[in-house]
């Protein structure tokens, strides 16, 4: 990696409260970050750690309270309806639970076709965008011809997510938001999975940005690592830094709670 | 030998779909589980564990049906039973089961203390509530819960401390075997552990005498178990200690499950992750020959046609494949070098 | 939605739902066109004739006799005249004068009038028998000679000339018309009301109206109740606040108080089935808002929509294509519901006399209004009011059956 590396996204003071008066909660609280370009990032946290709303301003989901996102170095502007669509053409997301993240109503081509309209094809032949769609899929281990008139619902969870990466593939995003890619489908396909997000990255050079609470897939998928407790980042870092040589208590602590097999497991901790 | 607490031959049980179709979910396991010790059932989702689980307490109920084999449990052979008396005199005495979502379980309207009335004056109509509660007052303590959850609510506990309240709950009664499916796959990593502690508490203290954990996570299964069997469409694919089944397994299915393990460890990082492709056959239909032949990286022709045989390679270690133990390791030891 | 039709149709209570509503329904549209008559037509002089075949007494005259000698003929024609009240009257008299209860039989009617003829005696006097019970007594034994006589009925037309009554014909006890050759005959299956209209042409119209004021009033409180719930789900911040502020306010209102002062407002002549429907909806849509609202949230965080707006679709089109057809079958769910309870309401409303003004349309509700108010309960004119209520009650029953059919295909968590 160069040493002049190029802010892909960062923040300052970004902030999400939930609610009002009593009912307030700070989801994430005042997180600052500096995201490279091309490197692989992790978010991780426990359930409610705020590293999913995070993700969703990330986004531009949701707005943040406060702070501000930088995109490639300049404030975000996701104002306005035709903005947001600008954004997204930089930034997607492959979601946690395949199962619900397609319309149940819509067929497989529909996904497809829709990422092709959003790069600006909506207007090739059709035989075009099958020949796209069909790259995409083959990238997958998919094979459209069998998908085309299918339903995702009849796809296994593993096929899904792949649908997803597919998605990805013809979006060619610069950014790649994966909240828990890999956390409701089997061991076996979770490599799978991990696989295709690394050559997919390598292919169309974007920087993927995981988002987990498995500190173990974090410690082998990216480069920087940031740990989030209660809507802050407690420690970020290196992968290697941060995983293997620890400093805060609450990344110790979560390492320590997490089943090893090569070193003893500490059971006397809690 | 030691003494088994649980012996359990050939057993076969099937699921009767709305179609009247037989889904053998459950075939020809043999298993034993020793006293002081405890096996862990491993596998994808659909391989049968669960079902095994479901099996093992010889209580059946549609859709799923017992079809052939035998349960011993400490002598006893309740795979002959009716349903309703293995729930009278065997749940909770015999076996305790806990399933994943144990926690949900709890009447949300009910004190702890009451559901634990209900279930010792289940077994024994003439205790008093007095003794009933110094009892359970004792349990918690000797297994590490404060006495307080008793007079509480379920809402008002963690879900991690309601799992650790029911599991207490399931072995109140000092069963033989406990049956633990994973228990603590919904949970935060500390829950889990907290869990997981409780467990092997219940074993040394001699509450439990054995124990049958299931679990898709194969570190967590490491570090509870003494004994790792693989499961693969319905069968054992390989039964190992479970040092030998994380760091030595035979079986091709086995090898690939062991290879996706993902732990934050030093050296994690230059292991290649190894994926299976394809998915599980179909039990509806399973194929004749080895069923993970569709899958495998080694499959050689004659792995299709005839049932492959569990291959039994001493010290307790078996395997269902055709190809010897030593070559099976040579060929393992190549793609090692050949991934570095 | 072809797979999603095919389980509609196989769920047992959605189809006997549908069966009996079809039925009403093909009711409702055939019969007007096989029976062309005006319904709200005045037909009988005087209220409540009782149901049957009505045959006209001055064309069967003048049409062919024929003669049957029916062995019950005698024995039905007294058996209709003779009352419980008198066979026990009879049987009182026959132990009074020393004849054993086990050989008297008041049903068998021919045995009895034979033991009367035999053993009535009016000089006897019976020991203890009041001189009113005597007269009944001599009254009832004239009647019932007049019941046994064999002789037929003369006809007889006035001379116009003369004003002399001329015998032109007799009728003889074993003489019979076809009903079939008489020109005036008429089937009045669930008699006539109040008014003398006849009450099935009347039901049948009556029940087409009910049904479209259900509809209108369903699909209005549907669309008010899917549009706000879909706002306020959606868009959610102040809209949703005002939104729910106003549901709160008229779920606070109890909507059928607001239902009997908006109509008593409108007033009597601007009533027609059509408004009253309108206001119905108007009324009616504070649930399906509260529901549709949260199955909204619900929705709108799920994945499958943010998936669309990384798609860059527009709000309207993932309302349209993302949160709709999830909702869908909820939303038919209540549609049926609110239909069946529009009917009810329109009952309701008419019964207190603020329903659809009278002059042009039945509806159910005026039906049971009229009914009530001429006091056909009292008098146990049953036909004209307990069909009305049998058909209120089997057009929400298979509606509410429909409902649940759909709820256990739509509802996993009820499947068995």
């Amino acid at each position: 990696m160069s040493d002049e590396k190029k802010l892909c996204l960062s923040g300052k003071g970004v902030t999400k409260v939930f609610g009002v008066g009593r009912r307030k909660t700070v989801a994430v609280d005042h997180v600052d970050f500096n995201f490279y370009e091309g490197e692989i990032i992790s978010i991780v946290g426990e359930s409610g750690s705020g590293k999913t709303t995070l993700a969703k301003m990330l986004l531009g989901l949701i707005n943040e309270t406060e702070g501000d996102i930088y995109f490639q170095g300049e404030k975000r502007d996701i104002g306005s309806h035709r903005k947001k669509k600008k954004y997204w053409k930089s930034i997607q997301a492959i979601f946690q639970d395949p199962f619900s993240a397609y319309n149940t109503f819509n067929k497989i081509d529909t996904v497809l076709l829709d990422c092709i309209r959003m790069r600006g094809g909506g207007r090739l032949p059709h035989e075009q965008k099958v020949a796209m769609m069909t790259e995409a899929c083959s990238f997958v281990n998919l094979k459209f011809a069998e998908l085309t008139n299918k339903y995702p619902f009849e796809l296994s969870g593993g096929q899904q997510q792949r649908l997803m990466i597919a998605r990805i593939f013809l979006l060619k995003p610069k950014i790649l938001l994966a909240d828990e890619p890999t956390s409701m489908i089997d061991a076996c396909s979770r490599a799978t999975i991990l696989d295709m997000l690394m050559q997919l990255r390598d292919e169309i050079g974007m920087t993927p940005i995981f988002i987990t609470h498995d500190i173990g897939l974090a410690y082998y998928v990216s480069d920087s690592v940031y740990i989030m407790e209660h809507g802050r980042f407690v420690e970020s870092g290196s992968a290697d830094e941060v995983i293997l040589r620890p400093k805060e208590p609450y990344t110790k602590r979560l390492l320590n709670d997490v089943p090893k097999i090569y070193e003893e497991w500490d059971l006397s901790t809690v | 030998m030691s003494n088994a607490i649980l012996e359990v031959r050939e057993l076969t049980t099937k699921y009767i779909t709305r179609f009247r179709e037989d889904i053998y979910a459950v075939d020809h396991v043999s298993l034993r589980v020793e006293e002081g010790k405890s096996l862990g059932i491993a596998g994808e989702s659909g391989c049968g564990k669960s079902t095994l689980a479901l099996s093992l307490m010889g209580y059946y109920f549609p859709p799923l049906y017992y079809t052939s084999g035998e349960i011993i449990i400490d002598g006893r052979n309740i795979s002959g039973m009716n349903s309703d008396d293995v729930r009278k005199s065997i749940l909770g005495n015999e076996i305790a089961y806990i399933p994943q979502a144990a926690m949900n379980a709890l009447n949300p309207t009910q004190k702890v203390i009451r559901f634990i009335e209900d279930v010792i004056e289940a077994h024994d109509p003439s205790v008093t509530k007095k003794e009933v509660y110094n009892l359970a007052k004792g349990f918690f303590e000797a297994v590490g819960l404060p006495a307080d959850v008793l007079q509480k609510y379920p809402v008002e506990l963690s879900g991690g401390m309601k799992q650790r309240t029911v599991i207490a709950i399931s072995v109140i009664l000092s069963p033989q075997i406990l049956i633990a499916d994973e228990p603590s796959s919904a949970l935060d990593v500390t829950s889990q552990k907290m869990v997981i502690k409780m467990l092997r508490n219940l074993m040394d203290k001699g509450y439990i005498k054995a124990m049958i954990f299931i679990t898709h996570e194969l570190p967590l299964l490491y570090n509870v178990t003494d004994d790792i069997m693989v499961m693969y469409a319905g069968q054992i694919v390989e039964k190992a200690s479970a040092r030998e089944a994380v760091f030595d397994p035979l079986h091709p299915y086995s090898k690939g499950l062991m290879g996706s393990i993902i732990v934050p460890e030093e050296g994690l990082r230059d292991v290649k992750l190894t994926a299976i492709p394809g998915v599980p056959p179909n039990l509806k239909k399973p194929p004749s020959g080895c069923r993970f032949a569709e899958r495998c990286k080694y499959v050689r022709p004659e792995c299709k046609g005839t049932s492959v045989p569990l291959r039994d390679v001493g010290n307790g270690r078996a395997y269902r494949c055709i190809i010897p133990e030593t070559e099976l390791r040579e060929m393992y030891a190549r793609e090692a070098r050949k991934n570095v | 939605m072809k797979h999603t039709l095919r389980q509609v149709f196989q769920s047992g209570k959605f189809l006997i739902g549908f069966s009996i509503f079809s039925f009403i329904l093909l009711v409702v549209i055939i019969y007007p066109r096989v029976i062309t008559d005006p319904p709200l037509q005045i037909i009988g002089q005087g209220t409540f004739f009782p149901p049957g075949l009505y045959v006209n007494v001055y064309d069967s005259l003048n049409t062919p006799y024929y003669t049957l000698n029916l062995p019950n003929a005698t024995r039905n024609r007294i058996a209709s005249k003779l009352s419980d009240e008198d066979r026990q009257a009879i049987k009182e008299w026959l132990t009074a004068v020393g004849i054993s209860e086990d050989q008297i039989d008041v049903e068998n009617t021919a045995q009895l009038l034979e033991q009367w003829a035999n053993n009535y005696d009016p000089t006897l006097r019976v020991p203890g028998m009041t001189n009113a019970r005597r007269n009944y007594f001599i009254r009832l034994n004239s009647s019932l000679s007049r019941l046994l006589a064999t002789e037929g009925v003369s006809i007889a037309v006035r001379n116009e000339e003369t004003g002399e009554l001329e015998e032109i014909g007799a009728v003889t006890q074993t003489d019979y018309v076809n009903a079939s050759q008489v020109p005036n005959v008429r089937l009045l299956l669930l008699g006539t009301d109040n008014f003398g209209r006849d009450v099935l042409t009347e039901l049948v119209v009556a029940t087409r109206v009910s049904l479209l004021i259900g509809i209108v009033a369903g699909l209005v409180a549907t669309s008010i109740g899917l549009a706000l719930g879909l706002l306020s789900g959606y868009v959610g911040g102040v809209v949703d606040d005002v939104i729910t502020f106003i549901t709160n306010l008229f779920i606070v209102i109890p909507s059928f108080v607001l239902l009997i002062l908006i109509s008593f407002s409108i007033g009597q002549n601007q009533r027609g089935p059509i408004t009253i429907a309108v206001v119905i909806g108007f009324t009616s849509w504070v649930w399906t808002t509260r529901a549709v609202r949260s199955q909204v949230i619900s929705l709108r965080n799920r994945d499958h929509v943010n998936l669309s707006k990384l798609s860059g679709y527009s709000i309207v089109h993932i309302i349209l294509k993302d949160i709709l057809p999830y909702i869908a079958s909820y939303v038919v769910m209540a549609l049926i519901l609110q239909i069946s309870s529009g009917i009810i309401a329109e009952a309701g409303l008419s019964i207190l006399g603020l329903g659809p003004r009278t002059t042009e349309v039945p509806t159910l509700g005026l039906m049971l209004y009229w009914a009530m108010i001429y006091q056909a309960h009292i008098f146990g004119k049953w036909w004209a009011y307990l069909p009305v209520l049998i058909t209120i009650a089997l057009i929400t029953f298979s509606m509410n059956l429909m409902n649940t059919g759909l709820d256990h295909v739509f509802n996993p968590a009820l499947r068995d």
